[in-house]
């Protein structure tokens, strides 16, 4: 594929092609010829990447490149009309409990009847099953994640009221108490403020230090270059997918923003229209 | 099957009062307790023109109840009227999936082509219809001990149901992504989910009848609502409302000849949801109205101290009373509507006034709440030109709004930003309320 040309971290090639790996040297994500239709309009094309465990990585790309897509399909919350998507080696489905997923922030009725503490113990109920009741265990790991962003004391506000940023704290709790291996967020500095954008980043390293692999989708390429340790420069097909040092040049950053590639969507168009 | 769940049926005779009104009683406590349990999902997921899609949709499935069993056995009626409405609602999602219909366009569709059919149907079998009338508009008095078996079996496992799955549905309702994320197997849980609401439309169906059973689904929901910002609160609240609603209109359409009971039942509900709409403490009308009314009287005072401090600012604090005519027209208003705004500073310990009540003057309190208000004004402009580029004829009015709403905590970053400025952009001096004895008494 023409994004392996020359600008390729090696090592990620060597681990995707790699057969028997102990859990440590597994790509925590890697995906194969991964595609979206909307209403049979291509969203992505072909999407192979594999992401070493460990990497804080900030999928780019400019508005309607599929980036949200992207991680919506790994989840399978929008199906997939081709390619396979594996987690630490096993196909998603196996490996689901080592994923925590952070939706987008609109994404979700803020008038909801819920508390802060309701959503951060959701985080907890993967490992329940759909009838055990979370114990105290469960509070215990919602109350320290809730902790670690700084919205214990709303532990008992009703969700809407809150600003947004404190809401996309409240959404980070949530992830945090799945104590996941792998994070898939969408836009978690959508409408945040200064000072919870500057928390989520502490956050985010702190995470890596624990040995997590976390994913963001993220609009700001200026900051992007400097949150992050690899970059995926995503516009409806991969362009690349490395460390910030080897994609953040004007040539692949030109390549991804640089307007759509018209023959392609020209043709994808027609094709939704038979 | 329908033999073996009669046989079970029977088991729970125990529960069933004889007398007719007891019937009725427990026949409304039946379907108020499953329709409120099941609206809440159905307002908060915000389906709520789902529950009438299905609910007109049984239809169908009740005249063919009627027509197939030989004595209008409940157990048939109960099949039928769920499989029609479930028909209902898989037909609604086939057309959102297969088209691009909303579902608004959809249900709407399901809803009259099944209710119209229902109806024709039902009129080219008048004879073998004959309660058909019951299930229409509903009727609390038509309920016998064999239709109360089945309510009873069919709550029960609604009940059950909820009860486990609570949990799940409230997190899929809420966030769908997430749920998924989880592993929960959110397919099968919707169907689950409609499964139920079909089934607390058909137990309500002989009570509130199928034109007004989504009433019962939405609106005690609604007004559980509007009172609580707590899950499990907003469910019992819902239910309590629904009973109450149930035995209200089973009562009053028992003790007027020819009420119908459904629309009662649901009038009922209605005027609950009406006195929660009215009162209740944070989303109610009334509350709502009082806190404006509040926050506009406070801007009131707010501003007619600082007319106050202005009128002593352009007489370089050489006066310690203003008049009350001077005030008046500084403010632009007349004498009397002056000293009654005079009056609410006076009840609060803003101002004191002279016994002849032409003049007046600032309170400790009053000099301390004017000076804030004034700072905040200024401190404000100065921040909209420095710092947002605002032209300096351009901030007057937007500080004149901002001012009443500064916190304290804020009013410090400001200062701190702006490095602890003393003139606002216009050249007047920011006020500090922390030196608060020493400007008026240097004036003396």
């Amino acid at each position: 594929m023409d994004w392996r040309d020359g600008k390729f971290d090696e090592r990620t090639i060597v681990l995707a092609t790699a057969t028997a790996m102990s859990d440590e040297q597994q790509p925590a994500l890697e995906t194969h010829d991964l595609t979206v239709t909307y209403h049979k309009r291509p969203a992505l094309y072909g999407i192979d990447v594999a992401v070493p465990a460990g990497s804080l990585v900030g999928i780019v790309g400019p508005n309607g490149a599929g980036k949200s897509t992207f991680i919506k399909a790994v989840m399978g919350v929008v199906p997939s009309s081709g390619g396979w998507v594996k987690v630490f080696g096993k196909p998603l489905r196996e490996n689901l409990h080592r994923v925590g997923y952070v939706p987008q922030r609109e994404s979700v009725d803020w008038d909801f009847p819920v508390t802060v503490m309701d959503v951060a113990l959701m985080g907890t109920y993967g490992g329940l099953g759909l009838f055990r009741r979370p114990g105290k265990a469960e509070k215990k790991r919602a109350s320290e994640a809730l902790e670690k962003v700084g919205m214990l004391p709303y532990s008992n506000r009703q969700i809407g009221n809150l600003s947004g940023g404190q809401q996309q704290r409240v959404f980070l709790a949530r992830a945090l108490a799945q104590d996941s291996d792998l994070y898939l967020m969408d836009e978690p500095f959508a409408g945040v403020d200064a000072a919870t954008e500057a928390a989520i980043v502490t956050l985010l390293r702190e995470m890596r230090e624990r040995g997590k692999t976390v994913l963001v989708v993220h609009h700001d390429l200026q900051s992007a270059g400097e949150y992050f340790d690899r970059l995926l420069l995503l516009n409806m097909r991969l362009v690349a997918f490395g460390k910030v040092k080897d994609v953040y040049t004007r040539e692949l950053l030109q390549k991804t923003y640089g307007g759509r590639l018209t023959i392609l969507s020209e043709v994808a168009d027609r094709a939704a229209k038979l | 099957m329908i033999q073996e769940m009669s046989v079970l049926a029977s088991t729970v005779d125990f529960l069933i009062p004889a007398s007719g009104s007891g019937k009725a009683m427990m026949a409304a406590v039946l379907l108020g307790a499953g329709c409120g349990l099941l609206g809440c999902f159905v307002v908060l997921r915000r389906v709520a023109l789902m529950g009438d899609a299905v609910s007109h949709a049984v239809l169908p499935g009740v005249v063919a109840g009627l027509i197939y069993s030989s004595e209008r056995s409940p157990g048939v009626i109960f099949v039928f009227a769920a499989t029609a409405g479930l028909l209902g609602a898989g037909l609604v999602r086939l057309m959102m999936m297969s088209t691009r219909l909303k579902s608004d366009a959809a249900l709407g569709i399901v809803l009259a082509t099944f209710f119209a059919f229902g109806i024709m149907w039902q009129s080219r079998n008048q004879q073998d219809t004959v309660g058909v009338m019951n299930f229409l508009f509903g009727n609390v008095g038509s309920i016998d001990a064999s239709d109360l078996r089945m309510m009873l079996m069919t709550t029960l496992v609604l009940v059950v149901t909820m009860f486990f799955l609570r949990r799940p549905l409230l997190v899929m309702s809420f966030d769908e992504g997430f749920s998924r994320g989880l592993g929960y197997p959110v397919k099968l849980l919707n169907g689950v989910f409609y499964f139920l609401l079909t089934f607390s439309v058909v137990v309500a169906l002989q009570a509130v009848g199928v034109v007004l059973v989504s009433a019962m689904l939405i609106t005690p929901a609604a007004a559980a609502y509007l009172l609580t910002d707590r899950f499990d609160r907003m469910l019992l609240l819902s239910v309590l409302f629904g009973v109450l609603s149930g035995l209200a209109g089973g009562l009053v359409s028992a003790e007027v000849n020819g009420l119908p009971t459904g629309p009662v039942i649901a009038l009922s509900a209605t005027a609950l949801f009406a006195v929660v709409y009215l009162v209740a403490p944070r989303h109610g009308v009334l509350s709502k109205v009082l806190r404006t009314l509040r926050r506009r009287m406070r801007v009131r005072r707010e501003n007619t101290l600082k007319a106050i401090y202005q009128i002593h600012e352009v007489e370089g604090f050489a006066h310690e009373e203003v008049s009350v005519l001077m005030l008046a027209r500084k403010r632009g208003l007349t004498e009397d509507v002056v000293r009654r705004d005079c009056k609410a500073l006076l009840s609060r310990g803003f101002i004191d006034m002279a016994e002849d009540g032409v003049s007046l003057h600032l309170s400790r309190l009053g000099w301390k709440r004017a000076m804030e208000i004034v700072r905040n004004h200024r401190l404000w402009e100065l921040y909209l030109t420095n710092e947002a580029d605002y032209a300096e004829d351009h901030v007057h009015e937007d500080a004149e709004k901002i001012e009443h709403i500064l916190e304290p905590g804020i009013v410090r970053q400001l200062e701190q930003h702006l490095d602890f400025p003393e003139l606002d952009p216009h050249g007047k001096p920011i006020p500090q309320p922390t030196h608060l004895v020493a400007q008026p008494l240097a004036t003396l």
